[in-house]
């Protein structure tokens, strides 16, 4: 969700700069009162450990395709909203400095996309209300579904905050011709997948710390009594159910358009790696410059991936047997994702 | 490279290219010395005046190729280095292009007879902002090193905590990301022919290299009380900003701003075509 500079007209990257700095600067008030010296080499080290984080590949069960993760919800639930927030921004600007990921102008905008939604918004709204509340009941495992629930329900919600801002901001700089509609259409649906992935990768990683040093959790009321014994197997258990669900969601879009150039390019390519079935660039080992390129404009431009393509012919007007024949091949997705992807996984890689 | 041959996984391919960073920053040439407040301010105003072009002033939105190409010669900063970053900006800048054509089909030049529309015009304009922004952010890292910027950036008042942490971050990037590299290729080697983490491992593989990062930070913190540190960092000695630094700058923009009012291009086409 990266914008670059060229996206943004000054007026809107001007604009943008200021409400991040003003988030930037109220942090940087409330951090100074609650006087924590030792709290700046925690933020560095932890946003070091997300930036490093967000190269992992998380292979989601039942599709091939892997998925990443941000860390604006982790990182405001490790160190509450304002510390987060400020650890967002270094990672953005180490990222627009050092990788061209972004832009020094477009800093402000990312800054607001990804940082203010996933800290503040995740945060005040969701995190922190969720992990007060009374879901699920008391105990350690009720403690464990609120963390869940709310690391899935915040990267989704602000996903899609910041998905939106996106269209909103190349939009007001007429930078594309594309509608404003047409723009949400394609936006919006990618990155409930992402938001979907992003959360049950936050999840997992929450819900670990929480079962090993549960007071490393911001905002969160200790539980006593309860031994802090670690037993992840419930919680994978639920993971892998709502992977499941995820899983159908994103073979869904990606066999909408199953024989488009990146699928030629990374499932066909080599015989050897066809079998994977996926979109995973990073391990196809397809070493020719246009499989790179290719796995490049996949991977960086996530938010306008071939599979979005449905969303704008829908806004452009699709006949109703078009919806009704995409329910098909998505309900025929789903079925062969349950059946032959995640059942027969081991199966299918081993030939 | 072929298949089973050692390939460098996504970490040590960014360590590689943050070390690259750092050797062309450790350089030295007449763009090096500049004062960093003066380039980043000149950096600041380039991208600024290039975005600010109209989306179909495609004459007007050439000559910006003039500076970066200048200071690249100056700076002595390879540009495939720079043109390889390209390919995390354009994919996402064509993205957002590439509907232009479609979109907007008014004839608005006709070249030889074939008559190019607005959409395409616009596209191209964005291609180039998008390339001539990159040129300008990776000519100042090219050329600045971490701690010079982050000295600049508090001379120009930017508050002191944010400017310790980008600093200190910047410093536990590389060591988080190592070892992060480290447990990815052990990870792959105990699974292979597993493309990512399973599933059962999300929380842990993370989590654990999280419980022990949170020690390490306090152990830091330690060491940095040990060692004096209170409140804020001193920033490596930065040459005060001389003349030659002002000069730099304003004839920079002084030159930005005649290429954003005075069409060179047309200028100089107007010269040979009558």
């Amino acid at each position: 969700m990266h914008m670059a500079d060229a996206l943004l007209a000054p007026a809107v990257a001007a604009t943008m700069y200021a409400a991040s700095a003003t988030a930037a600067g109220v942090s940087i008030h409330k951090l100074k009162k609650d006087d924590e010296p030792s709290k700046l080499p925690v933020m560095a080290v932890t946003s070091a450990l997300v930036f490093a984080g967000q190269m992992i590949n998380y292979t989601i069960p039942g599709t091939g395709s892997s998925g990443h993760m941000c860390g604006g919800m982790m990182l405001s639930a490790l160190l509450g909203p304002y510390a987060g927030f400020l650890s967002m921004i270094v990672i953005l600007a180490i990222q627009c400095l050092f990788f061209a990921d972004g832009g020094l102008m477009a800093l402000g905008a990312n800054c607001w996309n990804m940082a203010f939604y996933g800290c503040f918004v995740g945060y005040f709204l969701i995190w922190r209300p969720i992990m007060n509340g009374k879901w699920f009941g008391e105990g350690k495992s009720a403690e464990r579904a609120r963390i869940i629930a709310a690391s899935i329900i915040g990267c989704i919600i602000t996903l899609q905050l910041g998905a939106f801002s996106v269209v909103l901001e190349t939009s007001l700089s007429g930078i594309t011709e594309l509608p404003f509609g047409a723009f949400c259409a394609l936006m919006q649906p990618i990155h409930l997948a992402i938001g979907l992935v992003e959360g049950l990768i936050t999840a997992a990683v929450l819900v670990f710390v929480h079962d090993s040093r549960p007071e490393l959790l911001s905002g969160v009321e200790l539980s006593e009594g309860e031994s802090a014994k670690r037993s992840l197997k419930t919680v994978v258990a639920i993971l892998a159910v709502v992977a499941l669900v995820v899983g159908g969601g994103l073979s869904l879009m990606a066999s909408s358009n199953p024989d488009g150039l990146e699928w030629a390019l990374f499932g066909n390519a080599d015989g050897g790696y066809s079998t994977n079935m996926g979109l995973d660039e990073e391990n196809f080992g397809v070493e020719s410059s246009a499989a790179e390129k290719a796995g490049s404009i996949q991977e960086k431009t996530s938010f306008l991936p071939d599979y979005a393509f449905p969303g704008s012919e829908s806004a452009a007007g699709t006949t109703v047997s078009g919806i009704v024949g995409s329910a098909i091949v998505a309900g025929a997705a789903i079925l062969i994702c349950f059946v032959g992807g995640f059942f027969r996984k081991r199966k299918v890689r081993t030939e | 490279m072929k298949k089973g041959i050692y390939r460098m996984n996504k970490m040590q391919k960014a360590l590689a290219e943050l070390s690259e960073m750092d050797e062309l920053a450790a350089r030295r040439s007449p763009v090096h010395t500049l004062h960093p407040a003066a380039k980043l301010l000149t950096t600041i105003v380039y991208i600024l005046v290039t975005l600010s072009f109209d989306k179909y002033d495609l004459s007007g939105i050439v000559p910006m190729v003039l500076w970066p190409v200048l200071m690249f010669t100056i700076s002595g900063v390879n540009v495939r280095t720079c043109f390889y970053k390209l390919r995390i900006v354009l994919p996402l800048v064509m993205a957002v292009g590439l509907f232009n054509p479609f979109f907007d089909k008014e004839i608005m030049v006709s070249i030889g007879g074939i008559g190019v529309s607005g959409g395409v015009i616009s596209m191209i304009t964005l291609m180039l902002k998008g390339v001539f922004c990159l040129m300008a952010s990776f000519l100042l890292m090219a050329t600045t090193k971490i701690d010079s910027l982050c000295a600049a950036l508090r001379k120009l008042h930017v508050p002191a905590m944010l400017v310790s942490l980008l600093q200190l971050t910047y410093r536990y990037v590389g060591v988080m990301t190592e070892e992060l590299a480290v447990m990815t290729e052990a990870y792959h080697l105990r699974a292979p022919g597993q493309k990512g983490i399973h599933i059962s491992a999300w929380g842990s593989f993370l989590g654990q290299l999280l419980l022990r990062s949170m020690d390490r930070a306090q152990e830091l913190f330690s060491s940095m009380m040990l060692r004096g540190y209170h409140e804020h960092f001193h920033y490596a000695d930065i040459d005060r900003f001389r003349a030659r630094d002002a000069l730099f700058m304003a004839g920079c923009i002084l030159f930005f701003v005649l290429l954003r009012y005075g069409n060179i291009a047309q200028l100089i086409g107007g010269l040979v075509v009558y």
